[in-house]
């Protein structure tokens, strides 16, 4: 659910065209070439739609999409 | 007019900006960067360095007499000069002490202003009050930095980022109906960490162990500011429409605080503005700090990207944290 929710966002934010190649395993960075502001602008959109704070040293730690997809949802237990 | 106050506008706008052009590809010279990597992040080309002889109100004064002229309103009229600034010529005498005395402004009191990249907005909302309660009639009012005194060129971080420059703006008595609508300032001082120049104040003066430490000189979290920035800039453009009962679908024109063009396309999209709509020179000037608006303003008005009757807004976010928003009928 959470997992669906977070792609859904990035595939939106970063006008990534094909959903179902975005899987738990993807890197934003390394496989959908965003860049550090990218990065960032993604967690913003996250934490307006989980109504979160994601703090930089948490989402520093993040490797890829399925990290985020945990992270959020120890978050909103 | 039932209020009992007086409409408050811009009678005449001014800026100067230092000739000597530094590119990306000079600073790729002399730090670690590139072209292609500063225009990605940033949207800037280039930026206006002041030579070593030129202090912040040396700009100043430059842009206030541009805005005198543009106004149609002598020195001597002036009743009040504002400079917001974080590079003052020094501590005291205030740099709006400095241009009063270079324009021959000697009926105006004088004071500089402390609010960051916001300070323009600040300025705009406390001159506002003045003219509009009938204590003064003619206010002049500058933002002026000379970042690069305070830059340490060996930080790619944030040598890329910023410029120097000057604008200025003459307030007084306009139309009913038009001028400042409304004005909306924030601050958040929990923030202020995320962006400072450590030493040199009361706190950390000025030692050989600071100038050692590379304390003077501008400290930023880029990744936390940018966040603060976009939400900081959709927000208070909301809260002044608000004020003024319009929304984001009566602005005609929106004048941003020129930090950084991802802010400006993030904050635009959040605001579903067109960036037509959207003025944009740091491509040209870089982030000046206080100077921004003002400079992007007069140039937006001089080009006629601003007609008679349009909403414009004015939307500013910096050190402090500190933001703040206008909207002005022309």
């Amino acid at each position: 659910m959470v997992f669906d929710k977070v792609v859904k966002i990035i595939a939106e934010q970063l006008d990534v065209d094909n959903v179902e190649d975005i899987t738990p395993k993807t890197s934003l960075m390394n496989d959908l070439e965003a860049d550090s502001l990218d990065a960032v602008e993604v967690i913003m959109a996250l934490e307006d739609e989980f109504d979160i704070e994601i703090p930089d040293e948490d989402a520093e730690n993040f490797k890829n999409i399925g990290d985020i997809a945990k992270y959020i949802e120890e978050k909103t237990k | 007019m039932n209020s009992g106050l007086r409409s408050v506008g811009i009678l005449g706008t001014g800026s100067c900006l230092p000739e000597n052009v530094i590119t990306n590809y000079d600073l790729e010279k002399i730090v670690d960067t590139s072209h292609d990597w500063i225009v990605t992040r940033t949207g800037i080309h280039s930026r206006r360095i002041v030579d070593d002889n030129t202090a912040t109100s040396d700009l100043a004064t430059k842009a206030a007499l541009k805005a005198l002229e543009a106004a149609g309103v002598s020195a001597k009229e002036l009743d009040l000069i504002i400079v917001a600034t974080v590079t003052p010529d020094m501590s005291f005498p205030s740099t709006a002490c400095i241009v009063q005395k270079n324009i021959g402004a000697t009926n105006a009191a004088a004071f500089d202003l402390g609010a960051g990249c916001s300070g323009f907005i600040y300025e705009l909302a406390v001159a506002k009050q003045f003219i509009a309660t009938g204590v003064y009639n003619k206010i002049l009012i500058i933002g002026a930095e000379t970042l690069s005194k305070i830059m340490n060129w060996n930080d790619r971080n944030t040598c890329v980022l910023f410029g120097d420059g000057a604008g200025a703006a003459v307030l007084g008595v306009t139309e009913e109906g038009t001028g400042i609508l409304s004005t909306y300032l924030g601050a958040d001082g929990e923030g202020g960490k995320f962006l400072t120049l450590p030493a040199g104040g009361s706190r950390m003066p000025a030692s050989v162990q600071t100038v050692e430490q590379n304390l003077h000189y501008i400290k930023m979290d880029g990744s936390e500011v940018f966040k603060f920035a976009v939400r900081a800039m959709g927000n208070a453009s909301k809260k002044a429409l608000k004020l003024c009962n319009l929304d984001v679908n009566d602005i005609d024109y929106l004048v941003p605080h020129q930090a950084n063009t991802r802010i400006i396309s993030a904050s635009a999209k959040r605001l579903k503005l067109p960036m037509e709509k959207v003025y944009v020179n740091l491509d040209r000037y870089g982030n000046m700090s206080a100077a921004s608006i003002p400079v992007a303003l007069d140039e937006a008005i001089r080009k006629g990207k601003i007609k008679k009757g349009y909403n414009v807004v004015l939307v500013g976010f910096g050190a402090g944290l500190t933001w703040g928003s206008s909207v002005i009928k022309w």
